[in-house]
């Protein structure tokens, strides 16, 4: 069978599971007052439309900021207001001022579940078939089995198809930043990259890693001449980007910085909800919100965030290779995630995007990562009423990535690139690192049946609302903690060596 | 006959791998069916056996035979456990999410007999040697055409009907002929036939080749019948199994006297020619033709417009259908059509028989016959010849080059059964996703002597994509929508009709072409 007809089934495949999902609930689905992110997105075309930009980001009387107000870089808010010219063609009733709060109709479903698929169709499939097929190694078939992978990761389809938003926005775009910084393409990856951070501003997990990558390319290739005017062109290209995005808000100063004000909500605590990050598990043991002041906080996140991404970035700083790059996403989004202030559960795709691009490379830790992220999610499943397509998504996607990427088989020292760390830790008694990682491997992914199981048919005892959710995101925790420590590891063990890759395919 | 294929792991990944797709269609749309499937379920929970096929409070009263009422019986003790309103006979479209999820559930558990007889007929395929790469083998080739099938996904599991496990239950029965246990053939043949008796268009082929390849053992060397190796022991068991099957589920109403109620349920013969969406077949051509003619017979001033039947105008959406300038057709009349295009290959397996594939060959022409001349035929019963040609197309050449044609012209004929804008990116997904396997499956599995259809097919061939942009986008949007709101469903029905048409004659030049060969050798 020729590649090219692989790749479309692999896409067809999934375009049709991605639909599937969107023929489910959203959330906040008939649940008035406040409705959900579908709502949400649905208010933003409205007031976009109907607005002038001025008061976009601003609490006037048309504008009430507290029902969903505008809270995403301007790319977002370009992207509602082009939805809306189309939404008032087909429906002006979808976009009238006020009027049109709360408004739900299987048609108006039709619409908003189109523009996800459009946008992700555009932006996020190119860039993974790119992706697999240009900077994967192996066969062709092991390629395609990557992209099938890729495609089907249940997390970002149950998020955007069930849940409702459009997280292939920012990350295709930081996808694409990635492609053109793996082909070479510094530049263009810069503009790209850029895009994505004015879409969301929580892309800004990945920046580090960009920069740094970056950077030590232009220190690498002389600080005076050649590397220099790379910087430089890099430099422009990023604020000129960024200019061209926040034109219309340039003109008054209050304007930007109203809209930065409104992108980062300093004012809303630590955490909100069960995350699976490191305060809201440690919060089961020490009461950190009533310890701490808000301020002490923010510091004491910042600071943790900040040791935590130090390493990794310090190792691609002076090691600005590709393979070092796609590790150093990893752990900076991760570290955010772990660590940072105000995180939501849904961010933990920031994460997972990274960990897509390892599939090839480490399948069993990539696999075992993105299942638990999508378990992760699941409290915030079972509210929107996804419970069908996250079983059958997940179920599908487990088996056929373990099966396609034969991830089992390939869990030794070498191919978990552990070798150099064995010998280090030489006083250990020897075992068999593949049958340990194996066995951990089930033993988690049963403690994931069973908690999903759990969560959906029994009802919590009632002085403990809470504690299924907990449980969730505590275990997710740990296997997000575990992975984080990992891959940085990873990062600081040698790179694997272009023969010894060659064998192994 | 081929040794039996070992299956590797890919078969259950690929069996699995659909059952999961199917789940994500739980809360797709669903058409009447479902509501005819619920009332039967209700129907045979709560009412004695006597009232089965007396019961018409609801208009989707039980027209299947006894068996398929027995299987719907053994269903709703299932049923029960979801949700009970969904038992009463009063609760006329009730379709609570609990309902929804069980009955979804049903179609894709007894898809198992499905996926075992996909199994057992990827087993009976003659593999080539030295293909070591999965994908090229012509048993996973076939695996995907059968479990995949695009037809069979949106007919059972978004339109919903439980045609996969009938179809098991058809291919399982041709998968014992091809492994030459014919009594256990016989057998679910017979079942099949009390399960579904729409599959008695294919009865003849299983008739004539029992008695002609099974009863008689022996052939003279010329290939003719030797009338002396008659064994009436075969026979015997032959009457025996389809007598006491019959008995088994016919019986209980014959004793209780309500043979004549049962039979005016399975056969009514008050419906029209046409279904309300024109089956792609040779009665599509007809009507077309009659209407073309009553058109230009009023240009011409040859009829008057006033005398014409009023029905013409609005064909496709009104189910009786006048002929205007054309004889008009009556059942019996297709019945006849019917038996005169399935005796020559009736004839042919009798005089000539080629064994299992000759069976199996014969049985297509008995399916698509019926299709193409039947009296009120569903577009759906495309299906019963599609899903057995692939056993043949990814044997031979020849036939791979038909099942091309009559798939994708079958299949897109199946478009106007999801007409909800919400499926439409499954159906044209699906439909893209199959149809791109089985081109570049098939090519590259006779690859060799040049390209597999004949440039006229690829032309008629990207004709439907033309067809299908045309009624799917453009005519949604053009003035004629309102005044002409049928002429999709007729341009695709006219379009496809003649695929199917080329794919039977096909066929028959196939069968013909078989004939000649053991003469010249």
């Amino acid at each position: 069978m020729k590649t090219w007809s692989l790749v479309s089934i692999c896409v067809l495949l999934g375009v049709v599971v991605r639909w599937g999902v969107s023929l489910n609930s959203y959330s906040g689905a008939g649940k008035p007052p406040m409705f959900g992110d579908y709502e949400a997105q649905r208010h933003w075309q409205e007031v976009t439309y109907n607005l002038p930009l001025q008061e976009w980001y601003f609490n006037t009387t048309d504008n009430d900021l507290n029902y969903w107000g505008l809270d995403y870089p301007p790319l977002t808010a370009y992207h509602s207001w082009i939805c809306a010219y189309v939404a008032k063609i087909i429906n002006p009733d979808w976009v009238e001022l006020h009027k049109s709060r709360g408004y739900e109709s299987p048609t108006h479903k039709l619409f908003m579940r189109t523009t996800v698929l459009v946008a992700d169709l555009l932006i996020y499939i190119p860039a993974v078939v790119l992706y697999c097929l240009y900077l994967t190694d192996g066969s062709s078939k092991k390629k395609i089995s990557t992209l099938l992978c890729f495609l089907l990761y249940p997390g970002l389809i149950l998020t955007d198809y069930g849940h409702f938003q459009y997280n292939g926005v920012s990350l295709g775009f930081a996808l694409w930043g990635i492609l053109a910084l793996g082909l070479g393409w510094d530049v263009s990856g810069s503009m790209a990259f850029s895009l994505a951070l004015n879409y969301k501003q929580m892309e800004l997990y990945h920046a580090l890693p960009f920069f740094c990558y970056l950077m030590g390319k232009c220190i690498k290739a002389g600080p005076m001449g050649r590397g220099l005017f790379l910087l430089v062109r890099i430099a422009a290209t990023v604020l000129a980007t960024f200019a061209l995005c926040w034109l219309p808000f340039l003109s008054d100063p209050s304007q930007a910085l109203q809209v930065v004000r409104r992108i980062f909500p300093v004012a809303r605590g630590l955490f909100e909800d069960k995350v699976a990050n490191t305060w809201c598990s440690l919060n089961t043991l020490i009461k950190i919100r009533s310890i701490l002041s808000g301020d002490s906080q923010l510091y004491l996140s910042l600071a943790c965030t900040f040791l935590a991404v130090l390493p990794s970035s310090f190792r691609l700083l002076t090691k600005p290779t590709f393979w070092h790059f796609k590790l150093a996403l990893v752990n900076s989004s991760l570290a955010f995630f772990l660590f940072s202030y105000q995180v939501h559960e849904k961010s933990i795709l920031l994460a997972a995007l990274p960990v897509c691009l390892l599939l090839n490379d480490l399948p069993l830790i990539a696999i075992w990562f993105l299942q638990a992220s999508t378990f992760s999610m699941l409290p915030l499943f079972l509210k929107d009423g996804l419970l069908v397509p996250y079983v059958v998504t997940s179920l599908a996607f487990l088996f056929f990535s373990l099966y396609l990427l034969s991830a089992l088989d390939h869990c030794s020292e070498d191919e978990l690139r552990m070798g150099a760390y064995n010998k280090l830790l030489f006083f250990l008694p020897k075992m068999d690192l593949a049958c340990v990682v194996r066995w951990k491997f089930y033993i988690s992914v049963a403690v994931m049946a069973v908690l999903s199981i759990v969560s959906i048919a029994l009802v919590p005892p009632p002085h403990l609302p809470d504690l299924f959710p907990v449980l969730v995101s505590t275990t997710a925790f740990l296997h997000f903690f575990g992975t984080f420590v990992y891959f940085n590891v990873v990062q600081f063990s040698e790179p694997p060596s272009r023969k010894s890759q060659k064998k192994n395919n | 006959m081929a040794a039996r294929v070992d299956i590797g792991f890919w078969f259950p990944a690929l069996a699995l791998g659909v059952s999961f797709l199917k789940c994500l269609f739980i809360n797709a749309y669903h058409s009447t069916d479902f509501e005819v499937h619920r009332n039967w379920l209700a129907i045979t929970h709560s009412l004695p056996v006597s009232r089965w096929y007396h019961e018409n409070t609801s208009e989707w009263t039980l027209d299947y035979p006894p068996l398929f009422a027995w299987f719907e019986f053994g269903l709703s003790h299932v049923a029960q456990h979801f949700d009970r309103n969904m038992l009463q006979v009063e609760n006329l479209n009730y379709a609570s999410p609990s309902t929804v999820l069980f009955q979804r559930l049903s179609v894709i558990f007894t898809d198992v007999v499905f996926i075992y007889a996909a199994k057992e007929c990827c087993r009976c395929v003659q593999e080539q040697k030295g293909s070591r790469d999965v994908l090229n083998r012509p048993s996973f080739v076939l695996a995907v055409l059968l479990l995949w099938n695009f037809g069979l996904l949106i007919v059972d599991h978004i339109h919903f009907q439980y045609n996969g496990f009938l179809f098991g239950v058809l291919l399982l029965s041709v998968a014992k002929h091809l492994q030459s246990q014919h009594l256990q053939g016989a057998l679910l043949f017979a079942i099949l036939l009390n399960l579904k008796h729409i599959y008695l268009y294919v009865a003849p082929a299983y008739g004539i080749y029992l008695l002609r390849s099974y009863c008689f053992t022996q052939d003279n060397k010329d290939g003719s019948i030797r009338w002396m190796s008659f064994s009436p022991l075969r026979l015997l068991a032959l009457g025996s199994i389809v007598v006491s099957v019959c008995a088994l589920s016919f019986g209980p109403f014959i004793a209780m006297g309500q043979l004549p109620q049962v039979l005016s349920r399975l056969f009514p013969f008050k419906r029209g020619l046409c279904h309300a969406y024109w089956a792609p077949n040779i009665w599509a051509l007809y009507n077309v033709l009659d209407k073309g003619l009553a058109v230009l017979g009023v240009r011409l001033k040859l009829l008057e417009e006033a005398e014409l039947p009023r029905a013409s105008m609005t064909g496709g959406l009104v189910q009786e259908f006048q002929h205007s300038v054309l004889l008009s057709v009556s059942p019996s009349a297709t019945l006849v059509c019917t038996l005169l295009s399935i005796l020559p290959a009736v004839a042919s397996i009798w005089l000539r028989p080629c064994g299992a594939r000759g069976f199996l060959r014969c049985l297509l022409l008995c399916a698509l016959g019926s299709f193409m001349f039947g009296w009120h035929v569903h577009e759906k019963a495309v299906l019963i010849a599609i899903l057995p040609l692939s056993i043949l197309a990814v044997e031979s050449r020849e036939d791979a080059r038909i099942f091309l044609v009559l798939t994708t012209t079958g299949h897109y004929s199946l478009f106007p059964l999801l007409f909800t804008p919400t499926e439409r990116p499954v159906k044209v997904s699906l439909m893209l996703m199959f149809t791109i396997f089985s081109f570049t499956a098939l090519r590259k599995l006779h690859s060799g002597q040049g390209p597999l259809l004949r440039p006229l097919e690829v032309v008629y061939l990207l004709g439907l994509v033309v067809v299908a942009i045309a009624c799917e986008v453009v005519f949604p949007l053009s003035p004629w929508q309102q005044r002409l709101p049928f002429l999709p469903l007729l341009a695709t029905s006219v379009y496809c009709s003649v695929g199917v048409c080329y794919s039977f004659l096909r066929l028959y030049v196939r069968l013909l072409q078989r004939d000649d060969k053991p003469k010249q050798l």
